[in-house]
């Protein structure tokens, strides 16, 4: 948000409405960032990438096509997001511009609040964007379905780059934290699975706290493997009941990342 | 920071050493490059296949799509870089191996049998065309009503491409007992009337046919008409075959 107090209409408006002016100048840095032409042109080789890979399968083309677009997108949505709400946010402390704004009657939690909402929507423009090229691949219900719960990842994963970067004030080590989070996540159920095998079962001491461990840390972590999975797409098997859970985590874990977020926000001295 | 054409300096403005270094690296590179070795293509072997859980942890909870992906490189394995192998100079163990592991990472895809009998099962090795049917059946066995279409695949190549009757019926017969009727189309699941008549066991056909016209289990009522004509072609057919034994 490239913000100047001269500016008598901004003034005023932050002043009416604080969420929407910030959430609206949260947006449109991404469009003057050029940040939807590159995802433009981005989509554009993708597209090229699955159509040759259409090419190499002898049968199930249409399904391979499906499940990496559906792979190369989600990662494409999930990374660009999450750099660009990270650098957004450093530039705006590197600007003052968070000084400048927290000088007027808005509190920490308005500018969160704020802040998150706009990344919100670039997030939805985001997964709109990535969800046409899927329409080439697979049944539009799925895509639906599918977009609708990629948005609830990266909604969770919006309020993850807030609370890092709230955390620890760098962009290479907020980035580098939340792909980890984002990989360990997507792993945990499989991280799970091995942990339990029959091949591992031993009764020493150090297997039983390892076992507890990763059942400890699947305790705190989203269930993002169960987001926007790929089978919707191939097999045309999502359903409205399949999202039921994915809103209800959404719901949990972005309230549980924007209080922490929050804690850590409201202690900082600028 | 942002460039423009107006905003940048002209060229003179860059010290006359900065260009000669860049000039002389250039060359440098070139040089270089031209001295280095023309690679050279080396076909390499089929790696043995990871453990599924190193898999399922490398999907990062998608194994649909690395499945897919998987399934592409290994179709790809014979064409590397200015060389290409013939399937049947891959080791199939391994071959196997790997589809086995892509169909542990997604039940439902049919791609891996599909390559298995129709791709590395029409090579001429018959020792490795039978490997990689014995494969299309042991997993057409755990799913017969999704994996029938392999193993339809599977009794035509035993058939055709092998000659061997024997194998043929014993993969039809799977395909008729297996599967259930609404799921696997009439003319698979009566592959072993054909079959059986292929091997000139024209009784055991007739009586495979009637007992499925008896068994009540076929309801539709073109299928029935079409058992019922193929009954009475191998009643006239055992007719000619006694006959011809007699004046014999």
């Amino acid at each position: 948000m490239h913000y100047t107090p001269n500016e008598p209409d901004l003034n005023s408006s932050v002043m009416k409405s604080p969420i929407l002016t910030i959430a609206k100048y949260t947006f449109f840095e991404a469009l003057k960032n050029r940040l939807f032409a590159i995802m433009i042109i981005s989509l554009i080789c993708v597209f090229g990438l699955i159509e040759f890979v259409g090419e190499l399968a002898i049968t199930e083309s249409g399904q391979i096509q499906a499940g990496i677009t559906a792979l190369v997108v989600r990662l494409f949505a999930v990374f660009i997001t999450c750099l660009f709400v990270i650098t957004s946010m450093v530039r705006e402390f590197n600007d003052k511009t968070l000084d400048v704004l927290l000088s007027f009657p808005v509190s920490r939690q308005t500018y969160y609040y704020a802040k998150l909402l706009g990344f919100l929507l670039l997030a939805v423009f985001i997964v709109v964007l990535v969800s046409l090229l899927l329409l080439f691949y697979a049944d539009p219900i799925q895509v639906m379905f599918w977009s609708l719960s990629l948005l609830c990842e990266l909604l969770i994963l919006i309020s993850l780059c807030l609370l890092f970067l709230f955390t620890f004030g760098s962009i290479t080590t907020a980035f580098t934290t939340v792909i980890a989070f984002y990989l360990l996540t997507r792993s945990m159920d499989s991280i799970r699975l091995i942990s339990e095998s029959p091949l591992l079962e031993t009764t020493s001491f150090a297997q039983a706290f390892i076992d507890f461990l990763v059942d400890a840390i699947a305790f705190v972590l989203p269930g993002l493997n169960q987001f926007a999975r790929t089978e919707w797409l191939v097999y045309e098997t999502g359903s409205v009941s399949d999202l039921y859970p994915v809103l209800v985590q959404t719901a949990i874990y972005t309230v549980l990342v924007s209080a922490a977020a929050l804690f850590d926000f409201y202690r900082k001295n600028f | 920071m942002k460039f423009h054409r107006g905003n940048e300096r002209p060229i003179s403005d860059v010290p006359p050493v900065i260009v000669l270094v860049l000039l002389l690296a250039f060359t440098a590179q070139t040089a270089w490059h031209y001295t280095r070795p023309e690679p050279v293509a080396s076909a390499s072997e089929l790696p043995a296949p990871p453990p599924f859980d190193f898999m399922r942890l490398a999907s990062l909870g998608d194994p649909v799509a690395l499945s897919g992906i998987t399934m592409l490189w290994l179709q790809s394995f014979d064409n590397q870089p200015g060389i290409s192998i013939p399937f049947n100079q891959l080791d199939y163990t391994r071959l196997i191996g790997w589809l086995d592991l892509i169909l542990k990472l997604n039940g439902k895809m049919m791609y891996p049998l599909l390559a298995a009998s129709r791709l590395y099962g029409e090579v001429p090795d018959d020792a490795k065309k039978r490997q990689m049917l014995e494969f299309v059946y042991r997993k057409f066995l755990d799913d017969p009503d999704r994996r029938w279409p392999a193993l339809a695949h599977a009794v035509f190549v035993a058939k055709h491409r092998l000659k061997d009757l024997p194998l043929a019926l014993r993969y039809a017969s799977a395909l008729s007992e297996k599967t259930t009727p609404s799921a696997v189309p009439f003319w698979a699941r009566q592959m072993d009337i054909y079959v059986l008549e292929d091997m000139g066991e024209l009784e055991s056909a007739k009586v495979l046919v009637g007992g499925l016209l008896e068994s009540g289990t076929i309801k539709d009522p073109q299928e029935l008409e079409f058992l019922q004509q193929r009954l009475e072609t191998l009643e006239k057919q055992l007719e000619e075959k006694r006959q011809s034994e007699k004046s014999n």
